[in-house]
């Protein structure tokens, strides 16, 4: 025991040097990113590239639901670069005194399915009325989440709301309403097409499209809150031709479609 | 104030107090007077839920639970519902994740007991759960109203593992908690401030009465 204290001590004292020399180092090109949970995979590879280019950029995402963040920036979370699910929600935080329009853009448009595990007896091809013969519907929270609103908007134009409604349940996000679904825990979920083709869900559902006019335009938007460098060239990277590939490919419509 | 969420929880919060205070009891009593070596490790088991994070239970409710497990299916094709979202779902997760609040007080408080009166009780030819009864709860009252109360408010209290396995349905698993929750996530701070108000009230009322009564308890032995 005597000889295991000076031991202890200097084990201590080591973590406290090594945390505080990792306290020293540059923090100027650490970027947060703050970003709707439906980008959780189509924004790899586009980090990917920019960390490429620079390699003394380190992006760190943090995912949830668009409102959510609202709500976290505007009490001093500290964001370099938010990516809302619905623009509505950067043009609030412009209006609340968080960057300026200067700082606002459009980067993709949110695409919604319906999505049912493989083996289910569910065909999501026969379109909304299928949610009707479905015991749990997982959504989005509707109250913070676009999706959770898409989702309502769409039952509610396809007329079946006030049905489908007692069988709703609501994740966190659209990714949390994805996971109920996988889970085997909800019968089908009213989610983003980006998860739907995300590869971890690759080969274990079948989904359809809910058609762009049955709620209203997803239209996605990300606002830069800092003057960080990173941030800037994350924007670019989405709206380049490179990203717009990119977000193409995982689902995503282009703002202008 | 969202008198629904209200509501759920109290009813969540009551009927999970009689269910602990149930399978509590004898399993209290066997932790209170065995010598069994296992005895520890059965212990540790009902105080895990102090430690783990509530994601964890959380993630394990929500597998089991679900469609592609054998116990999901059982439950599926005994009643015709999946239990994830349910106020029984719900109940399970409130009773393993508050077993400690209520097994620990009542091990304390059985373990008080002058072991020469559970003694007497067994020579006099008392079979054990006639002494559980007449003997060691009588003398634990204060530790079964301490279990109770804080079974009950740290059921009220309950929020990570709601949030993993409630699917956030109102009048069957906006719990209270939930509900401040989803205020904020809203923006409506008026709303979220009076629930809380009135749940830091309660929760302040509740422990005033848990320590009221452990110093009751400790003068009754001092004498």
């Amino acid at each position: 025991m005597k000889i295991s204290r000076p031991i202890l001590l200097g084990t201590v004292l080591a973590c406290l040097a090594a945390t505080s020399a990792g306290c020293g180092a540059p923090a100027a090109n650490q970027v947060a990113v703050a970003a709707a949970s439906d980008l959780r995979y189509a924004l790899e590879p586009i980090i990917a590239a920019v960390e490429a280019d620079y390699p003394d950029y380190d992006i760190a995402v943090t995912y949830g639901s668009s409102g959510q963040f609202v709500q976290q920036i505007d009490n001093g979370a500290p964001f370099d670069l938010y990516l809302s699910a619905d623009i509505a929600y950067p043009r609030e935080l412009i209006a609340q005194g968080h960057g300026s329009t200067d700082d606002l853009f459009a980067y993709a448009l949110g695409r919604l399915v319906l999505w049912v595990p493989t083996g289910s007896p569910l065909d999501p091809t026969q379109g909304l009325d299928v949610l009707l013969a479905a015991d749990r519907v997982a959504i989005a929270n509707p109250q913070h989440a676009p999706y959770g609103q898409a989702a309502v908007a769409a039952l509610t134009s396809a007329g079946i709301y006030d049905e489908i409604q007692p069988h709703l349940v609501l994740g966190e996000n659209v990714a949390q309403a994805m996971e109920f679904v996988t889970s085997g825990n909800a019968d089908v979920g009213i989610v983003a097409l980006s998860l739907a083709l995300s590869e971890p869900l690759q080969g274990r559902g079948t989904w359809w499209e809910v058609p762009q006019s049955a709620f209203p335009r997803l239209e996605q938007g990300g606002l830069v809150l800092t003057d960080s460098p990173g941030a800037q060239a994350l924007r670019e990277a989405l709206v380049g031709a490179e990203g717009r590939q990119t977000l193409a490919r995982f689902g995503f419509g282009l703002p202008e479609d | 104030m969202d008198w629904q969420s209200v509501r759920l929880s109290i009813e969540l919060a009551t009927l999970t107090t009689v269910i602990l205070l149930a399978l509590g009891i004898p399993l209290a009593s066997w932790l209170a007077f065995t010598r069994k070596r296992w005895a520890a490790p059965i212990e540790a088991l009902v105080a895990l839920p102090l430690v783990l994070p509530p994601t964890v239970l959380g993630y394990y409710l929500l597998v089991a639970m679900g469609a592609q497990s054998p116990l999901g299916r059982w439950w599926i094709d005994l009643t015709g519902a999946p239990l994830a979202f349910s106020f029984t779902g719900l109940l399970i997760a409130s009773v393993l994740y508050s077993l400690p609040f209520a097994v620990q007080p009542l091990v304390a408080s059985f373990s008080a007991v002058d072991t020469r009166l559970v003694e007497a009780s067994n020579v006099l030819g008392r079979r054990w759960p006639t002494t559980l009864m007449r003997v060691v709860l009588p003398l634990s009252r204060p530790g079964l109203a301490t279990a109770a109360v804080l079974t009950f408010a740290h059921t009220i209290g309950e929020f990570g593992v709601v949030l993993m396995v409630g699917g956030n349905i109102p009048g069957v698993t906006r719990t209270v908690s939930i509900d401040i929750y989803d205020d904020v996530q809203a923006f409506d701070y008026g709303a979220a401030g009076r629930t809380s108000l009135a749940l830091l009230m309660f929760s302040l009322v509740v422990l005033v009465a848990v320590y009221s009564l452990r110093r009751r308890s400790a003068r009754t032995w001092a004498m």
